[in-house]
């Protein structure tokens, strides 16, 4: 049986549109093996949330840039606990103040990822953290 | 030139013998950079032809005779973030300090054409520039700022006209005169589809709304540039050198084509169009890539659109030392990063710089990030020397080939956009996104194998204290709020409807808005209840997301 492939739904929240960090990490895990679905441009957590419950996915990668972390990460952990999907990874990327990554950590952010994060070191990480859920 | 040959090869035998590491030389674009720039590397380059005189075609050397001799480059620092109030007190600290020109950073809902009291605006309010709903904001941001006596550049796009009709408001009521302004708009949608996506309309609705400025700023604000075509964020999404070059200059070419198109003289609208290059790491590229920029111009406006007005074929341009290179590890070293590429800028001639502060990869500056980086303009400007000269790397062996050959790869880029049908046809294809992303995955993959090294980053990498940033809280969402509140209650609502109704009335024809638009704004109507009447008659654009 062949062994399952992660699945990893890449997310920008909030009106920001800067992509290029959201476009590098879906293509690395995709050169990665991963199965990877990209949601494109200002998605409420309402959509991020619907998204990963009919991908069904692993793994949730959201980017943010705007300093809109502190509003959209509990908001969209809420959501997946309401849809019973706490066992899905969620990991951020962006410009984080270091204060506020407790914060996002305490809500259920599984990693935070700042500029300068190598991608092999969120494939290793998405790797060694998802549970095997076959 | 037997000597010279002789010395050449005599250099080379030399350099053979010498030692190599073993890395790639490239720029940080990937371009390849040989050992050595020799005559023979300017053979077919001719001095009067490619090179000319400070101040004359082809510009390559600047676009004044006396360059910095005569004026220094304006030292405009980007700022903006929470109230107007909080801004406007930034703004005059700035002035206070020294800095010549103000620039309006605006909120995420601001630059999308939300109210800060919109679901959509939640967590994004004030946040990574100054919230702006209505005129009422845009009074409280230059409260005891003479219009009349500053240049202030802003930053906004998709509802560029809506918040040019504000400002325009503003200085009406201080008494200033429109033909006196002077300032710039962004105002550049092309790139917004290409790299920074912050677009609201479809292109051809958009590039009306542009067209609309051009068209009434020839006749009323002879001073103001209605645009700054910009590379800068192209370069910020992962493009090379010549990418950010090519496209930017392919952009300015379709503003003039619809210019034209509207019937505009071309020499009545193009000297007031104005451009925006990113200040990356790498010196010596970023320089050729300026310089380039001026010579691709001019022939471009002399050959393709026929101008005859000096002033339409010089490149004025503003530079922005390169957001994304800095780093959140070790962040002083962005202190040095900004130093380089604020001295490749005003060695490549730019008219107005905005250095970067070093806490920006973690948060919007502190003051005390915000002065440092406008100190290291000043250094460069009163310590270096630099300024003492025009173009005073001009005729540098290497500095003369990378021109050419930045030149030359970004021709190759037009001539390709040319033949896809122009900037809109490009665009709908994907065809710039694609090979920004292309590039960007490039250069991340090289930083990931340590072809390039980043210090601090994958390189000398060391322990560090956590750095103090501004933290701006959500009580401004709640300051924001309680004012649309009192402004929807307090103006006449009658009258609103009425501008609304008139605005789109004027959409569905073929009217320049701005006219309508200025009546909107001045009856209080809000950014938010414009651009939904303008998406009503436009619709909104959607991309298609490549990855």
């Amino acid at each position: 049986m062949p062994e399952h492939k992660i699945r990893v739904l890449i997310a920008k929240p909030g009106l920001d549109g800067h992509d290029r960090g959201a476009k590098i990490i879906a293509r690395a895990l995709r050169d990665a093996g991963m199965e990877v679905i990209y949601t494109g441009l200002r998605q409420t957590p309402e959509m991020i949330a619907s998204a990963a419950e009919q991908e069904d996915v692993d793994v949730i990668g959201l980017s943010i840039l705007s300093g809109a972390h502190n509003t959209l990460c509990p908001q969209l952990m809420g959501l997946l606990r309401a849809k019973h999907m706490d066992d899905v990874t969620v990991l951020v990327g962006g410009i984080i103040p270091e204060a506020d990554i407790p914060g996002l950590k305490k809500a259920g952010i599984a990693e935070v990822f700042l500029p300068g994060t190598s991608t092999q070191e969120i494939v290793d990480f998405v790797r060694s953290h998802v549970r095997n859920r076959d | 030139m037997s000597d010279e040959k002789l010395a050449n090869s005599s250099a080379e035998i030399e350099a053979l013998r010498s030692p190599r590491r073993p890395v790639r030389f490239t720029t940080v674009s990937g371009h390849p950079i040989r050992q050595l720039y020799a005559p023979a590397d300017l053979a077919n380059w001719d001095p009067q032809r490619d090179l000319g005189q400070p101040g004359e075609p082809p510009y390559t050397r600047g676009i004044h005779p006396t360059m910095y001799r005569g004026r220094l480059w304006t030292m405009r620092q980007f700022a903006g973030f929470g109230t107007a109030e909080d801004t406007n007190a930034r703004f005059r600290y700035l002035l206070a300090q020294g800095q010549t020109g103000l620039s309006v950073a605006f909120d995420l809902p601001s630059l999308m054409g939300y109210d800060s009291d919109h679901s959509l605006s939640r967590g994004e309010v004030g946040k990574c520039g100054v919230a702006v709903s209505s005129l009422a904001d845009m009074e409280a941001l230059f409260d005891r700022i003479p219009l009349a006596e500053v240049t202030t550049s802003m930053t906004i796009n998709s509802p560029a006209a809506i918040i040019w009709a504000m400002y325009l408001a503003v200085a009406e009521k201080q008494g200033a005169d429109w033909k006196l302004l002077s300032g710039t708009l962004q105002n550049d949608i092309l790139k917004e589809y290409i790299a920074q996506k912050e677009y609201i309309y479809p292109p051809e609705p958009s590039l009306r709304l542009v067209i609309d400025t051009f068209e009434f700023g020839t006749r009323h604000t002879p001073r103001f540039n209605p645009i700054s075509i910009s590379g800068y964020h192209i370069r910020e999404a992962g493009s090379t050198a010549i990418q950010e070059l090519a496209f930017t200059l392919r952009d300015g070419i379709e503003y003039i084509e619809r210019g034209m198109r509207r019937g505009l003289a071309v020499d009545d609208f193009a000297p007031r169009l104005s451009f925006f290059f990113n200040a990356h790491n790498d010196f010596f590229e970023e320089i050729a890539k300026y310089r380039a920029a001026r010579r691709i111009w001019q022939r471009e406006m002399r050959e393709r659109f026929g101008a005859k007005n000096p002033r339409s074929w010089a490149l004025r341009f503003h530079a922005q030392t390169a957001g994304c290179s800095l780093t959140a590890q070790q962040p002083y070293n962005n202190v040095v990063r900004t130093a380089i590429q604020a001295l490749a800028a005003v060695m490549g001639g730019t008219q107005s710089l905005h250095t970067n502060s070093l806490d920006e990869a973690w948060a919007l500056p502190t003051e005390f990030a915000a002065t440092l980086a406008l100190r290291t303009q000043q250094i460069i400007a009163y310590e270096s020397g630099v300024t003492n000269t025009a173009d005073p790397l001009g005729g540098s062996y290497f500095v003369e080939g990378l021109t050419n050959e930045v030149e030359q790869g970004a021709r190759e880029y037009i001539q390709k956009i040319d033949a896809l049908g122009g900037m809109v046809a490009a665009i709908e294809r994907s065809y710039p996104q694609r090979e920004i992303a292309e590039a960007s995955y490039r250069y991340q993959q090289a930083v990931d194998r340590k072809e390039k090294i980043i210090v601090g980053v994958n390189e000398y990498v060391s322990e560090e204290k956590p750095l103090e940033v501004l933290q701006i809280d959500e009580s401004v969402a709640l300051r924001q709020a309680q004012r649309l509140r009192r402004l929807r209650d307090e103006r006449s609502g009658q009258e609103v409807r009425r501008r609304l109704d008139g605005l789109m009335r004027a959409a569905e024809g073929t009217d320049n808005l701005m006219p309508h638009l200025y009546e909107a704004v001045k009856a209080y109507a809000t950014l938010g209840e414009i651009c939904d009447a303008l998406r009503t008659v436009f619709g909104a654009y959607e991309e298609v997301a490549i990855t």
